[in-house]
């Protein structure tokens, strides 16, 4: 075989997902179950994502994928290479050029724009799935709206450590409905899925399950009124641009276990390095 | 000084370079040939056909020398290939009764039409090393005859003149397909089979061996096991006839459970069936095992709880493809998700020692 279907899925796998996001995005926050195909990558290394992106991508789109925040880690780097090979569109690692970006475990520190999609990577597609193991029993709980186990699992949290114990994959409630698991973004982006301007897909290949917010979706972390949510990230200015408003990632740099903080999305810190920001660790007077 | 790590994309390509010098090996040592291990590797081949879904012993070859030997890999290179293949359409139900069966055994009676025969089995071989297969691998010539009976009647099929055994009746009904709608539960009968069948061999053989030692027991004989192949038919609209476009070979189980009987069936034998791709006798009893056990709930029997009752469980985790790919993918960065949680290990630390310093004062 030396000839792919353009984006490596035939038209008619890719019509049938995107069936499954069309009504992912008239249900926000819905798990539609799709048949997802058995992708030339592991599952679990989103296939569910690449599976989204193929279904959406156009030949005149621009792609951008990070993974961590970043366009230069592996799977980041394979999936994009993935798109290129296979669909031929011009790729870049500018977020504000990008008309779809595929996503593991970040939302970009820019804001995005109506027009652009975001499309995330689900490794478990079930917020309730910790708490209830049988997925004949969470489909059942969504349909009846009864998330009482989550409120559950949340407040003994507050009763063991004085605050609500998830720092990521924090759950969400789309309009009022339904309760969706983020994917394992940290809680510090759970607000920006909120009010986007950008279409935001879900796609979990393993689990066959796809999810969407349209534009301007509410979407609420859940919380208490005397436990407000609280977006949280390491409490450091970025070393290399010092930007205070991005999250970090930490990085032992020596052997006596000296730490640096940076941030998470290396195209916002490389756009601030480029007009003039240094953080402390890059000769900056942008230290905090 | 921290510099942002550039390159993965060189990385990839360079360790990619290495994985194909180290599949290679010592290139003083002759090359495999895909016919090679087609030919003298043909049980591994089997394995990869059965679960990767797709009977093709020259790719399920290829994908063996390309995975190097590792056996879920070269599943997974079968499974993404077969993705992309187009669908022509459905073949005919295979008739396992019209079976050339180079094995055929039942463990239920001493005698029966179509008789005993053991076919190239390693049962009684006695499992010592042979060091002359390291020297030369010569084999004599195996003696051989014409086959008997071109018809060899299924065991269960004699039960069930007597009643003893529960009927299986004729079914129609196209059978759903995994691969094409999400697997989606109460799952029946026909889907469970066909998860079963491209299950992975050593998860459904601890299942299988979990009933055997009381987890969900179910007694089974194996009433029949049969190793052959079958012609595969297809109906041509132009020609408006079905006409045989080639053949398969496969292992068929019939397993005959104890049933004592429950509030909706009366005493009576039951059924258990694996069916799988080449030879695999232990994955096609294994499944018919399985697929007895899971089947509690329309014989009325209690659900004990063991996990070969539990379809859910046992269909969900049954795909080496899906299982392999997620445990491995722990691999892959979680930075992000690693520094948030140390945020709140941190904080929870602080807060724990605060409460105890205060304690101590107090």
């Amino acid at each position: 075989m030396t000839e792919y279907n353009f984006a490596y899925l035939d038209e008619q796998t890719k019509r049938m997902i995107r069936r499954a996001i069309l009504k992912g995005l008239a249900i926000p926050g819905y798990q539609v179950p799709f048949a997802s195909r058995e992708m030339p990558m592991p599952y679990g290394w989103g296939t569910g994502g690449v599976q989204v992106s193929a279904a959406v991508l156009t030949p005149e789109d621009t792609f951008k994928v990070i993974d961590q925040g970043a366009d230069d880690t592996t799977n980041a780097v394979s999936i994009r290479t993935f798109f290129e090979r296979t669909a031929g569109v011009n790729t870049t690692t500018t977020t504000s050029d990008a008309s779809v970006i595929q996503t593991r475990h970040r939302i970009p520190e820019e804001p995005l724009s109506a027009g652009q999609i975001l499309v995330y990577q689900v490794p478990i597609p079930e917020p309730l799935r910790f708490l209830e193991p049988r997925e004949s029993e969470t489909r059942k709980m969504h349909s009846l709206e009864e998330y009482g186990l989550m409120h559950v699992k949340l407040y003994e949290d507050i009763s063991h450590h004085g605050h609500i114990a998830t720092s990521y994959a924090y759950p969400v409630k789309v309009e009022g409905r339904y309760v969706m698991d983020p994917s394992p973004i940290p809680k510090f982006d759970n607000p920006k899925l909120g009010d986007m301007a950008a279409v935001q897909l879900f796609g979990a290949g393993r689990e066959q399950r796809i999810y969407a917010l349209p534009p301007y979706t509410q979407v609420v972390s859940l919380d208490f009124d005397d436990h407000p949510f609280e977006a949280s990230k390491a409490g450091h200015p970025c070393g290399m641009c010092g930007a205070i408003d991005s999250y970090l990632d930490e990085l032992i740099i020596d052997d006596a276990g000296g730490r640096m903080f940076v941030c998470s999305d290396t195209d916002y810190c490389e756009a601030r390095q480029a007009a003039g920001h240094m953080g402390k660790d890059n000769g900056g007077k942008d230290a905090a | 000084m921290y510099v942002a790590v550039k390159g993965g994309e060189r990385a990839i390509e360079n360790a990619h370079a290495w994985l194909a010098e180290e599949r290679r090996g010592d290139t003083d040592i002759a090359e495999l040939s895909i016919a090679q291990i087609r030919e003298q590797l043909s049980l591994a081949v089997n394995r990869v056909m059965a679960e990767g879904s797709l009977y093709d012993p020259d790719l399920a070859a290829l994908a063996i020398k390309q995975a190097r030997g590792d056996l879920i890999e070269a599943i997974f290179l079968i499974r993404a290939y077969r993705t992309t293949l187009p669908r022509f359409g459905a073949s005919e139900p295979v008739d396992t009764g019209a079976m050339a069966c180079d094995r055929r055994i039942s463990a239920t009676f001493k005698d029966l039409p179509g008789g005993q025969v053991l076919g190239p089995t390693f049962d009684y071989t006695h499992r010592l090393l042979d060091f002359k297969l390291a020297a030369d691998g010569d084999v004599p010539e195996a003696p051989s005859r014409e086959t008997a009976a071109d018809c060899v009647p299924h065991v269960t099929g004699f039960l069930n003149r007597e009643g003893l055994i529960e009927e299986a009746p004729y079914d129609d009904a196209p059978p759903p397909d995994l691969t094409r709608e999400p697997l989606e539960m109460p799952a029946e009968r026909a889907l469970r089979l066909q998860a079963l069948t491209r299950a992975d061999e050593g998860f459904t053989l601890g299942l299988a061996y979990s009933t055997q030692r009381g987890y969900a027991r179910n007694h089974a004989f194996v009433g029949e096991l049969r190793i052959g192949a079958v012609p595969v038919e297809m109906d041509i609209p132009e020609l408006g006839f079905a006409v045989e476009i080639g053949e398969v070979t496969l292992t068929e189980c019939e397993t005959v459970n104890q049933f004592k009987g429950s509030k909706t069936e009366p005493p009576q034998f039951t059924r258990g069936y694996g069916l799988v791709f080449g030879q695999t006798e232990r994955k096609a009893i294994s499944m018919a095992l399985v697929d007895r056990a899971l089947r509690w709930e329309e014989l009325g029997e209690d659900n004990v709880g063991a996990p070969a009752q539990d379809a859910e469980f046992v269909l969900y985790h049954a795909d080496n493809i899906q299982a392999t790919g997620f445990l491995e993918h722990i691999k892959l960065p979680h930075y992000v998700d690693f520094q948030s949680e140390l945020e709140l290990v941190r904080k929870l630390r602080r807060e724990a020692g605060a409460q105890q310093v205060q304690e101590a004062a107090e």
